[in-house]
């Protein structure tokens, strides 16, 4: 009885204390979502009652909306630029960052500081280091006796563009993980490959990438998700340009929910973009399997 | 930390152990990289010191030939600086406190209390750090609407103190979950009640937690730009993030004005980097190997 008691006071008190995310769950997510998917079916500029129309907005996305295609296909390719560069980037400076030599904490502090900068500040500063004329990257391949591209307003180099300003960052939270995940490999596994006369090229190959793949993985499924959203960057950088090279797929959202007012057809766009997010990262769960060695327990303990 | 040292003395081949020419290549590659990553900043802040012919000159000068401050005094005079500093610090704040109490008072409920679908319901908490931003943001802002919080500064608060955020309550919880248990059951017996439990021994004790927390939160709150842009249209409620934003269309050549503008508004936050490194670290350390 007693036990009853205080077993129920325990539940209450639970609830209690879950209740301010129950209720942001509730009001800030739970029904939102709801109402985008209504709103999704609707022709709606917030000043008018939503006007049912069914799937048009689906519709006329899919087949009659040639930005869209387009604001897939950047994003897409800035995706697949982006990933190697931010999880081999921060993969490498991991393993550097972890030698056992006086002073790396020095280096990690370094390697880290750039990342705390995002944001606008950061597009600030790359749209300077972009410039084709005094930008740094084009001043330091003059120096190389190479030629710049013209990096932001050139069609071609817009989208590599951006996804080379992640380099900047990959001394930061993912370096981080990394560089915990490494310091629980055994250090037997990479005496037996000593013994067997392997160079540093099958430790990280055969040693450092397996006992390491179950982080990499999540931060691959991470890094796409983020990928996905871009916005900031490009919002400030270019707004979309030059020729619609960086018109990411966040971006049009965006311009069409509150440059053009029609959030019916944002919505829509919006649960494309939710209803592909899941299905890619259910389909990275499903292929992740075949490659993420889970036995050594890096990410485990 | 303590863990983290504890198993890197145990796993890494001893210092000594290194060949003095594999040690001086190991030097000169940190060493290059450093360079890389740092120049960015430092050819910022020299940008910063120079007039603006001298930015523009060709070749370009590493150090400014007269070291000026001409550029910070004019980013003060073109935008109102002061007023979105205090906008910013205040929207900043009231993030931040809201941030910690909420995730925490949540996080407690999820490591220390027993209560029935509990496991079931963290694991939705976990599922909507994957949800995107974007598929709320049109409904969010017609409540925002309909409540005539368009325009204030409600619509960025409010929801710090309704949960404050999934990865924030991860966070917390998995500190809690390393108290000891006994603690709470001898303070239970003796009739403290949970509220005090948790505000008594649950948050002194996850101090560093907290910490991480509050600073992630300042981060993210410091830097927002779609919340202010959706939400803010009156230019005096502007942020920084904001007003620097807009500060860019107006003043693409004045490069030294623009990075004086970057080097103020970086500041604070590069400070709070110094000052609190490890809590960083360990946060990622925590979150990363437990995901």
């Amino acid at each position: 009885m007693d036990a009853n008691r205080l077993r129920l006071k325990e539940t209450l008190t639970g609830y209690a204390f879950l209740s301010p995310w129950a209720i942001g769950f509730l009001v800030l997510g739970l029904y939102p979502m709801g109402m985008s998917l209504f709103y999704s079916l609707c022709q709606y500029d917030v000043l008018r009652v939503p006007q049912f129309i069914g799937l048009e907005n689906y519709r006329e996305l899919v087949f009659d909306d040639p930005y869209f295609g387009k604001s897939i296909w950047n994003t897409l390719v800035y995706t697949v630029l982006r990933l190697p560069l931010a999880i081999g980037g921060s993969l490498v400076l991991a393993v550097l960052a972890n030698q056992a030599v006086r002073g790396i904490k020095f280096f990690r502090t370094a390697y880290f500081l750039p990342s705390i900068i995002t944001g606008v500040v950061l597009s600030v500063i790359w749209i300077w280091m972009f410039n084709p004329r005094i930008g740094l990257i084009n001043t330091a391949l003059g120096w190389l006796g190479l030629p710049g591209p013209l990096w932001l307003q050139s069609p071609a180099w817009s989208k590599p563009g951006m996804a080379l300003m992640s380099l900047w960052g990959i001394g930061g939270a993912r370096m981080i993980v990394f560089i915990a995940a490494l310091q629980g490999v055994p250090s037997a596994l990479y005496e037996a490959v000593e013994m067997d006369g392997g160079g540093w090229w099958v430790r990280f190959r055969h040693v450092t990438v397996p006992m390491l793949s179950p982080v990499i993985f999540l931060w691959t499924v991470l890094e796409v998700i983020f990928s996905f959203q871009v916005f900031t960057e490009a919002y400030v950088m270019t707004r979309g340009g030059p020729l619609n090279t960086t018109l990411f797929y966040n971006l049009y959202l965006y311009f069409k929910a509150f440059d053009d007012y029609e959030m019916g057809y944002a919505s829509a766009m919006a649960w494309i973009l939710l209803v592909v997010t899941l299905v890619i990262t259910v389909l990275q769960f499903k292929l992740g399997s075949r490659w993420v060695h889970y036995t050594g327990g890096a990410a485990e303990q | 930390m303590g863990p983290l040292h504890r198993r890197r003395r145990r796993t890494v081949t001893p210092k000594s152990s290194i060949p003095p020419l594999r040690k001086a290549l190991i030097y000169a590659v940190l060493v290059a990289i450093t360079a890389v990553l740092i120049v960015p900043l430092v050819w910022m802040v020299s940008a910063s010191l120079k007039g603006n012919a001298e930015i523009l000159a060709m070749p370009p000068t590493w150090f400014p030939k007269e070291v000026q401050w001409r550029n910070y005094a004019e980013v003060f005079n073109r935008m109102p600086f002061l007023l979105y500093l205090r906008n910013t610090t205040l929207i900043t704040a009231m993030t931040v406190i809201g941030t910690v109490l909420s995730s925490s008072l949540v996080a407690y409920s999820f490591a220390c209390l027993r209560w029935p679908g509990r496991d079931r319901i963290f694991i939705i908490v976990i599922a909507t750090m994957m949800l995107p931003l974007h598929v709320v943001m049109i409904p969010l802002f017609v409540i925002f609407k309909e409540l005539h919080w368009l325009n204030t500064y409600k619509p960025l608060i409010v929801p710090a103190f309704l949960g404050g955020g999934a990865f924030y309550i991860f966070i917390l919880r998995q500190f809690f979950l390393t108290i000891p248990r006994e603690l709470f059951d001898a303070a239970r017996i003796d009739g403290c009640s949970e509220w005090r439990l948790y505000w008594g021994i649950a948050m002194p004790l996850a101090r560093p937690a907290l910490i991480t927390v509050a600073i992630l939160a300042f981060m993210f709150s410091w830097n927002d730009f779609l919340g202010p842009l959706i939400y803010l249209s009156d230019q005096a409620k502007n942020t920084l993030a904001l007003g620097l934003a807009m500060f860019v269309g107006q003043l693409q050549t004045e490069w030294g004005v623009l990075m004086a503008a970057s080097i103020i508004i970086m500041v604070p936050v590069v400070i709070i980097f110094f000052l609190f490194q490890r809590y960083f670290i360990q946060g990622f350390t925590m979150s990363g190997m437990k995901g």
